[in-house]
């Protein structure tokens, strides 16, 4: 009996332990927050209990995770914005499968943003599918990132942050709680934060996978590090 | 709880274990890409199944697609660099 399988043999009894322990608790109907944040959705601007947490009641997380998304991108991007078209030729098949298929997904994406406020979806699943067509056109030898113009690019990078921001900043400027929407605004503020931040994960997620795929393959030879 | 719904959930646990444990002892790293991706397909509806459908689509375009786009392209990138590799020391 060798260490790794002992080991291994430990990290599964450990996990089905966990497993099994998450199963007695879901039994005994501890149902957390949601019971209240479902009381609560009539409070919020939003119809769906989940966009209702996200973009209102727990608005400062979903801030806070669009200036961790545009550092991230921030950092990966070094100031450099990648202007590189897909220099090799995608076979016909690619072509024309990914010229079916992103419109097709362009259009899920603005249904998925349009349906956050009521169903599931809202300003991530949107985003995520936007960055799957932009790097779907990518992989299929079209230009798509590099036509927007370098200020829009940025722009839209940050548009999510800046929303949080600019709609904070009015707030305080009118003496009231920062992230507090004013109940007649409410709907109108979140579908435009939600629009914003689809913007800003659909170009972040996308920039991130095509600043690796046109990276050049770095030297795997040992001799050269030192 | 239905027996079928049971039996199906039972397959998915098993299927999301299983294809974990593949994917981390997967020899080659594209075959390990690949598992990972129908890891993250499997999980997403796992997600759904637990009535977290935000979840499931989340999971699906970014753990499955562009991850999975990331993962299978650097597995690439390493066997071509092993082959220069091979080259040079040849």
């Amino acid at each position: 009996v060798n260490g790794r399988a002992v080991a291994s043999a430990f990290a599964v009894a450990a996990l089905s332990g966990f497993a099994a322990l998450a199963l007695v608790e879901l039994r005994e109907g501890t149902a957390g927050l949601g019971i209240a944040a479902a009381e609560a959705v009539e409070s919020s601007g939003a119809a769906h209990p989940v966009t209702a947490v996200l973009l209102d009641f727990r608005a400062y997380d979903t801030w806070l995770e669009l200036l961790v998304m545009l550092a991230a991108v921030t950092a990966v991007l070094e100031r450099r914005i990648p202007r590189a078209v897909p220099d090799y030729a995608a076979d016909p098949l690619a072509r024309r499968l990914v010229s079916l298929l992103v419109p097709l997904m362009v259009l899920t994406a603005g249904y998925l943003l349009m349906a956050g406020a009521s169903a599931p979806g809202g300003a991530f699943q949107a985003g995520a599918l936007a960055a799957t067509a932009l790097v779907l056109l990518h992989l299929g030898g079209r230009e798509a990132l590099s036509r927007l113009p370098e200020v829009l690019t940025r722009t839209l990078l940050a548009a999510g942050a800046a929303g949080f921001a600019s709609v904070a900043f009015a707030r305080v400027a009118a003496g009231q709680a920062m992230l507090d929407w004013p109940a007649e605004h409410a709907p109108a503020i979140i579908v435009a934060l939600e629009a914003a931040a689809a913007a800003s994960i659909g170009i972040v997620l996308a920039l991130l996978v095509v600043a690796q795929l046109d990276a050049p393959a770095a030297p795997r030879d040992a001799s050269r590090l030192s | 709880v239905s027996a079928g719904h049971l039996a199906f959930d039972a397959a998915l646990v098993t299927a999301l274990v299983l294809l974990a444990w593949r994917t981390l002892s997967a020899r080659k790293l594209f075959e390990a890409a690949v598992l990972f991706i129908a890891f993250g397909l499997t999980l997403a509806l796992a997600w759904a199944r637990l009535d977290a459908p935000d979840l499931a689509l989340a999971e699906a375009a970014v753990g499955a697609g562009l991850t999975g786009v990331l993962l299978v392209h650097v597995s690439r990138l390493m066997a071509s660099a092993d082959d220069a590799g091979d080259e040079a020391r040849r």
